[in-house]
């Protein structure tokens, strides 16, 4: 499994309902289905990886995050997972508070734009960073909201939203010293768990 | 006899019937003392009766799903794309059940059937049948077949309905059901456009009030008329411009309302000429009116989630971009209350310009999903 599902599926508590936004080739829930009792539905736009997952067996359907959640209902879902989907976004916040409606929990994962490495590449040559991890030039990206963890958190200090856990790996998703020492210097990815206002005396199990 | 199929065809198929003497009590309160359905089948059923698959057919469709009837055939069944060897609904894996519903006219008892009653023609006193009856009288077949659960149940827009239709009447016999291009009930418009059909066949004169086959006669002009309407909203605005756009038959126009001067009018007229000489205009009547009378859900106020929640299977719904006859909107109801039931489901929308007819069509994305999605069935 990919190292960052890994993380997460630890935070994913055994039976519970999961749904996954850009669930991508469906990885995650099957292997949360097979091992953690879990169900649950992906949302998925690319056709790719909606016949990955149907081949799998996993629940997707073929739905725009940018058009909203408005076909799920309130508090319908343990836990909604968010991977590398939410720099890809046309509104982040709004998708985060449809997130955070829809589900009790929210799981999140984004590149973290403030690592050191986006830093020189801007500082020494001037121009957009492009990296391995992140390919495109700015004119071809998907990715148009890159935030840094700092303004994410921001964004969840504005919206009430509650941390509950987060780390900072490196793009193999080590948690090393380095992310632990100075995260958004030295932290690749971001990998949060999150929850409402209302929810946040509500603990889950982990 | 030569074998010149291609290696993914069924082949050769031969139509077989099935007589019900046991009456049908019918949604209309009538109730039919006795009829016959017409089916074909393909692949072979396995020894737990596990594999079986029912194709539910679309307004104008019938029980030749795949194959040919002889090897002079120019064309295979209407979906030959997707049931065969290696092909969606795989005829090495499945046993493939295709009937042609009761009120039909390719051999099924309907309008044109002869009613025992009188030693005449039904015609117009051939009951209304509605989605519910279809599945009642499905699963009779089922039961002559000693089919006691379907593997799935198939089918694409009408088609669609009853397989929905079976996962509520019957939620212990269907394990998977696959909607295509269909929708939970009817729009105005769609409603609309099939009342446009009937007035069109209704106000022929040689309708004689649903009795023409006695006359020896057949309302051919509002046939043809009702199909050309259907067609129109069976493809996609883009469809019709990439295949005639404003094409002319010959080079100049001629200022008179009788020469069929667009390639387009031509095509329509076509069809219509085609249609009125093979089907039967009572059929049709009743083939929309059961399109325009379901609704599943209005037996639960409306709430589709609810009418739902009783289903067993799993569900795989598709739709396609340009459809407008049932656009993907009418697919997302359904999916929309099948995951307030929560149920499982998979959704594809897929990008083909075809409109409502894609379903028919070998789409690689379409033809690809469905495959994946009946190759993990298990059996």
């Amino acid at each position: 499994m990919r190292a960052d599902l890994d993380i997460i599926q630890d935070w994913i508590p055994t039976g519970s309902r999961v749904l996954d936004l850009g669930c991508g080739k469906g990885e995650l829930l099957a292997w949360l289905r097979d091992h953690k009792q879990v169900s649950g539905y992906g949302l998925e736009i690319d056709a790719d990886n909606i016949a990955e997952c149907i081949a799998k067996g996993v629940n997707v359907i073929e739905q725009n995050l940018d058009e909203g959640l408005g076909n799920f209902a309130d508090n319908s879902f343990d836990v909604v997972v968010m991977t590398q989907s939410l720099q890809a976004l046309r509104y982040p916040d709004k998708v985060l508070a449809e997130m955070l409606r829809v589900g009790r929990q929210c799981i999140i994962t984004f590149p973290n734009f403030g690592h050191w490495r986006c830093r020189w590449y801007l500082a020494s040559k001037g121009r957009m960073p492009v990296s391995e991890f992140l390919p495109y030039t700015w004119y071809n990206t998907p990715n148009i909201h890159f935030c840094t963890f700092e303004d994410f958190e921001r964004l969840c200090r504005e919206m009430r939203v509650k941390v509950l856990d987060h780390l900072a790996v490196d793009r193999e998703h080590r948690h090393n010293w380095a992310s632990r020492l100075w995260p958004n210097l030295l932290g690749e990815i971001g990998i949060y768990r999150v929850s409402g206002p209302a929810a946040s005396d509500l603990q889950i199990a982990v | 006899m030569p074998t010149s199929f291609p290696e993914d065809s069924v082949g050769l198929v031969t139509p077989q019937s099935i007589r019900f003497s046991e009456p049908l009590a019918l949604a209309c309160g009538r109730s039919l003392a006795e009829y016959e359905l017409v089916y074909e089948t393909y692949g072979e059923l396995n020894a737990a009766r596990s594999n079986a698959v029912l194709i539910c057919h679309a307004l104008s469709g019938h029980h030749h799903a795949a194959g040919y009837h002889s090897p002079d055939d120019r064309k295979p069944g209407w979906w030959d794309s997707c049931i065969g060897p290696d092909k969606p609904i795989d005829t090495r894996k499945f046993f493939v059940v295709s009937l042609n519903n009761l009120g039909g006219c390719n051999g099924s008892t309907g309008p044109s059937s002869t009613n025992p009653a009188t030693g005449k023609s039904y015609g117009a006193d051939f009951p209304v049948v509605t989605v519910e009856d279809w599945v009642h009288s499905q699963a009779r077949l089922a039961d002559a077949l000693g089919i006691q659960q379907w593997a799935a149940v198939v089918g694409g827009s009408l088609g669609g309905m009853q397989a929905l239709q079976w996962t509520i009447s019957y939620p212990e016999r269907v394990r998977h059901c696959l909607a295509i291009a269909s929708a939970p009930k009817l729009s105005a418009q769609n409603i609309a456009f099939n009342e446009v059909a009937r007035q069109a066949i209704l106000s022929d004169p040689e309708f004689h009030g649903g009795h023409f086959q006695e006359k020896g006669v057949i309302p051919k002009r509002g046939l043809m008329l009702a199909r050309m309407v259907g067609h129109i909203t069976y493809l996609s605005d883009d469809a019709m411009g990439e295949k005639f756009g404003r094409g002319l038959k010959s080079d100049k126009l001629n200022y008179d309302f009788h020469s069929v001067e667009f390639q387009v009018e031509s095509y329509l007229r076509y069809q219509g000429e085609e249609f009125s000489g093979r089907f039967d205009a009572n059929t049709y009547l009743l083939m929309t009116k059961a399109l325009d009378y379901f609704d599943p859900a209005a037996a639960h106020d409306g709430d589709l989630a609810k009418t739902l929640s009783a289903a067993k299977a799993d569900f795989c719904v598709m739709s396609f971009t340009t459809d407008w006859r049932f656009s993907p909107q009418r697919s997302r109801e359904i999916v929309d209350a099948l995951l307030a039931a929560r149920k499982n489901v998979c959704y594809l929308e897929i990008d083909a310009p075809q409109g409502h007819d894609a379903f028919l069509m070998p789409i690689p994305r379409y033809l690809q999903a469905f495959g994946s999605y009946m190759n993990r069935i298990l059996v």
